[in-house]
């Protein structure tokens, strides 16, 4: 080359921006954008998940129908239960834990930047791991393709001599890389929290969120530590010979059911826990009230994540355990029962008194409240364990269980969308679209989660692709599937409103709710590494003190 | 919505479906004909009550909070009184529901022991359940019967009990035996084997499935028990136990049938078949179905079955024989001489 200048061609430099744009997004450790990365990866998943949950409400619309083939059927809830669980509603969680937590205890990142990038690849890169099962699960053996055994995979049939190809390897390989990178982030979780508070943040004063998700991340240590273990035992068996879940070679079933139950029922608290930090956050702000009993909450939130640790055989009430392993466990679940119940009142008597503005977030705040009231106390009637020799297993405890993932998560997680979009974005969610999405998905989630709990109780079990006529199931099928895609539409609703208010919305600005946490005090979206100067607080609402000095908080704390 | 929201969750719907249900077809779980299923409806009934007064209240209390604490016009951007909470109410609300808990707890523990603990009274009649992808084995060995899929006990009479006390075994993966009108479900697994009683007290056919996710066929793992007088369950009892019927009409099919791989597979009583992959056929046609209750067991669906059980029930692990158009109607017309 001569020692002429070059000349890059015009085209070539307005298509750096863009290239730069996709580095910086795939080596970003800044715990904003990797919170942003989890929370679109948890909403694409959402709609792959959400389409396979339409397949399955057609093919049981009515009795023997033929939509899809039995194998088909069992692979869609499988891959439903699954992706639903490891790949949307945990990611999106740590996705807002990733970006709240720093901001409102007054950090400029996570403890660890790149563990925390490291994690989230890891999360990611395990649900799609999941999915190449459709194209390469069928490889040598000619059988399977994408995992079809239930997202618990019950021994024996995750075992070689029932799942033959590598559909179950998949499965495996898939929940155990992802758990490596839930691993992370509560380690970096519970750094974070421990060791960047800003100065003035005792512990007793961090807000709520903060808070439920210390004990989150507690409990995902403690929860997916188990299920990392059981599959790599479950590998051992396939591969290396070993007979730890391998029943026709003295292996056990029932192991695997305690392995994966104690890590699934903590697991449920994992979810819901964040969810609660999503409440006592919202219902003060738009109640204009603090949050009542504040070191109750906190008191309640430690003893569920106790409690929740000692209850995981009410999942296994139908082993034929004996007796007193049936009322240990009874009596386990009921008193879960309690610090959650606290929980409620604690909100509610935030509330009284209070001015309810009801805003979007607030609207799905107290769809939450409803819907995980009855929730509880279907859950209350499960645990007495007869009555759950009953309701086990059958459509039942599928309506039970997505009214806390769906009526209760979900509603949360919304709550939570409406409330910190504008900090994320720094443009405002329309509340007239809100609208339309909250009242069409309340329709529909009623529609089909209100009704799925009948065929349960006519005996209809769960997992089957299709069923008999004459058993007066049919027609409440129907309405379930209805109900289902009167959701999908407001889910598309919501996509609508996340685009177009992206580019359209109002300007946010710092503080759009008149909130009190610290992430409300600095610039929509936050700039990088956050604050500028490191915040002093002095109470748990800093920035009610900062407007009202004639009367602040930390008088009376 | 919500008023029909509070009577679902005081349970009255659910009442209310049973009626016109309440036929020998039913499946549900609150049209108990059995001790077991009773003392369940009992408890739930008790169980459903205290919940439903719970809701009442906790939803009386959210709905009138957002009533009469929405936002107004009037308030001018003034805050409301700022109350951070009350030790006397949180102490409230954390023991009325401990002592609800414990009670609840009590009643459920009562109703654990009463059905796990029941001891076997010496009438019993002893039944082996054995969950197979995807049937039902049933073996009587006090009786010597071994049968599939319909399950013969007698009525039980409060005054002179004669219950059925099932093992709970599985040859492959696990199942779970859902008959809802008599008992609660329980798992039949691998290597561990389980126990379940029921005592019905009225005759007739009781509809069940398997409940615990055990393959690609699991929806079509159907049951019926059929709770039989004591003079037709003894004469039931007596016709099983006479090995098959050698009917000399039936000769060609028989000889298909020992010549092919069903043998392999079937057991018929008193000739050389002894599988026990597939279900005893010995007495076929005393059954009302066939494949675990996904047909009706007439000429048709018996020849349909064996050329090509996929066409009934996709995945069953019954291969499809593949017989010429003869073999297939001498075999069927033997099948047809095995009451």
């Amino acid at each position: 080359m001569s020692s002429n200048v070059i000349t890059v061609p015009v085209g070539q430099t307005e298509a750096r921006p863009w290239v730069d744009e996709l580095h910086q997004w795939l080596t970003t450790v800044d715990h904003k954008r990797l919170g942003i990365l989890y929370i679109v990866s948890a909403l694409l998943f959402l709609a792959v998940g959400g389409v396979e949950a339409l397949i399955i409400r057609i093919q049981l619309m009515h009795s023997h129908n033929n939509f899809v083939s039995p194998q088909v059927f069992n692979q869609m809830f499988t891959m439903h239960g699954t992706t639903m669980i490891f790949f949307v509603a945990m990611p999106v969680l740590f996705g807002f834990a990733n970006y709240l937590v720093p901001l409102m205890i007054g950090a400029r990142d996570m403890a660890f930047p790149r563990l925390n990038a490291f994690s989230f690849w890891l999360s990611f890169l395990g649900g799609l791991l999941l999915y190449f099962s459709f194209l390469g699960g069928s490889g040598l053996y000619g059988a399977g393709s994408a995992p079809d055994v239930g997202w618990w995979s019950y021994a024996p049939l995750g075992a070689r001599a029932f799942s033959p190809g590598h559909s179950s390897d998949y499965w495996t390989l898939a929940l155990l890389v992802s758990g490596f990178g839930s691993i992370g982030t509560a380690i970096n979780i519970i750094a974070t929290i421990l060791c960047l508070r800003c100065p003035g943040m005792k512990i007793n004063r961090m807000p709520l969120l903060v808070w439920m998700n210390l004990v989150m991340a507690g409990m995902v240590l403690l929860a997916i530590t188990p299920l990392s273990a059981a599959q790599i035992m479950l590998l051992i068996d396939r591969y290396l010979g070993g007979h730890f879940f391998d029943t026709q070679a003295g292996g056990s079933a029932v192991l695997w059911m305690h392995f994966f139950w104690i890590f699934g029922h903590p697991e449920v608290y994992v979810l819901i826990i964040p969810c609660f930090a999503f409440m006592s956050e919202i219902i003060p702000v738009f109640s204009r009230k603090p949050i009542f009993g504040y070191p109750v909450m906190v008191a309640a939130t430690v003893s569920i994540g106790f409690v929740s640790m000692s209850v995981w055989a009410h999942h296994m009430f139908t082993i034929g355990m004996n007796s007193y392993a049936n009322s240990f466990f009874t009596l386990t679940t009921m008193a879960v029962g309690v610090p959650t119940g606290i929980k409620i009142f604690n909100w509610i008597g935030t509330m009284w008194g209070g001015r309810i503005q009801f805003k979007t977030p607030m609207l799905f705040s107290i769809g939450f409240l409803f819907q995980f009231l009855i929730a509880g106390l279907t859950g209350i009637m499960m645990a007495a364990s007869p009555f759950d020799w009953q309701l086990s297993l059958s459509y039942f405890v599928v309506a039970h269980f997505h009214y806390v993932i769906v009526g209760g998560i979900l509603f949360a997680l919304f709550a939570a969308f409406y409330y910190w979009y504008p900090k994320m974005t720094g443009r405002m969610l329309s509340e007239r679209l809100g609208k339309w999405h909250f009242w069409l998905f309340l329709i529909g989630f009623h529609l089909t989660f209100d009704v799925m709990h009948v065929p349960g109780i006519l005996g209809m079990p769960r997992r089957i692709y299709t069923y008999e006529p004459g058993r007066g199931w049919d027609t409440l099928n129907l309405i379930v599937s209805i109900g289902a895609f009167i959701q999908a539409v407001a889910i598309l609703v919501f996509v609508a409103n996340l685009i177009i208010s992206y580019f359209k919305g109002a300007r946010a600005g710092n503080d759009p709710w008149d909130a009190w946490t610290l992430e409300w005090s600095i610039s929509s979206p936050p700039p990088a590494y956050n604050f500028a100067t490191v915040p002093t607080v002095a109470s748990r609402r800093p920035l009610w003190d900062q407007k009202h000095p004639e009367d602040p908080d930390s008088r009376y704390e | 919505m919500q008023i029909a929201l509070l009577l679902f969750w005081s349970g009255k719907p659910l009442w209310a479906v049973e009626p016109g249900d309440s036929t020998a077809q039913s499946t549900s779980i609150f049209s108990s004909a059995s001790t077991p299923a009773k003392s369940i409806t009992d408890l739930s009934a008790f169980v459903l009550v205290i919940t439903g007064i719970i809701f009442l209240v906790v939803f009386a209390m959210l709905l009138y909070s957002v009533v009469r604490f929405r936002g107004r016009a009037m308030d001018g951007g003034r805050e409301p009184a700022q109350v951070y909470g009350s030790m006397q109410i949180e102490l409230a609300w954390t023991i009325i529901p401990i002592l609800i808990v414990v009670v609840l707890f009590l009643a459920t523990a009562r109703v654990i022991h009463a059905i796990e603990d029941a001891p076997e009274p010496v009438g019993a009649l002893d039944v082996i359940a054995i969950g197979h992808q995807y049937w039902w084995e049933f073996r009587y060995p006090k009786l010597g019967i071994v049968t599939a899929n319909e399950l013969h006990i007698p009525v039980s009479n409060l005054s002179h009990p004669t219950p059925t006390f099932l093992q709970l075994l599985s040859a492959d993966a696990d199942h779970s035996f859902w008959v809802p009108q008599l008992a609660g479900k329980t798992d039949l697994i691998p290597n561990h084997p389980n126990r379940m009683w029921m005592d019905p007290q009225r005759t007739g056919v009781f509809l069940g499935q398997c409940g615990q996710y055990c393959g690609t066929q699991h929806a079509k793992m159907l049951l019926r028990v059929s709770v039989d007088g004591p003079e037709d369950f003894a004469r039931w009892v007596r016709a099983q136990q006479i090995p098959a019927i050698e009917d000399a009409g039936a000769i060609a099919g028989r000889r298909v049938f020992e010549r092919n791989a069903c043998m392999n597979c079937h057991q018929m009583g008193g000739t050389p078949a002894n599988g026990r992959f597939g279900p005893d056929l010995t007495h076929l046609m005393s059954r009302a179905t066939i494949a675990a209750g996904a047909a009706e067991n007439t000429r048709d669906n018996l020849r349909l079955w064996i050329q090509n059980p996929s066409a009934i029930k996709p995945g069953s692990l019954m291969p499809a024989m593949k017989l010429s158009d003869a073999d297939l109607d001498a075999v069927v017309s033997y099948m047809e001489t095995l009451h």
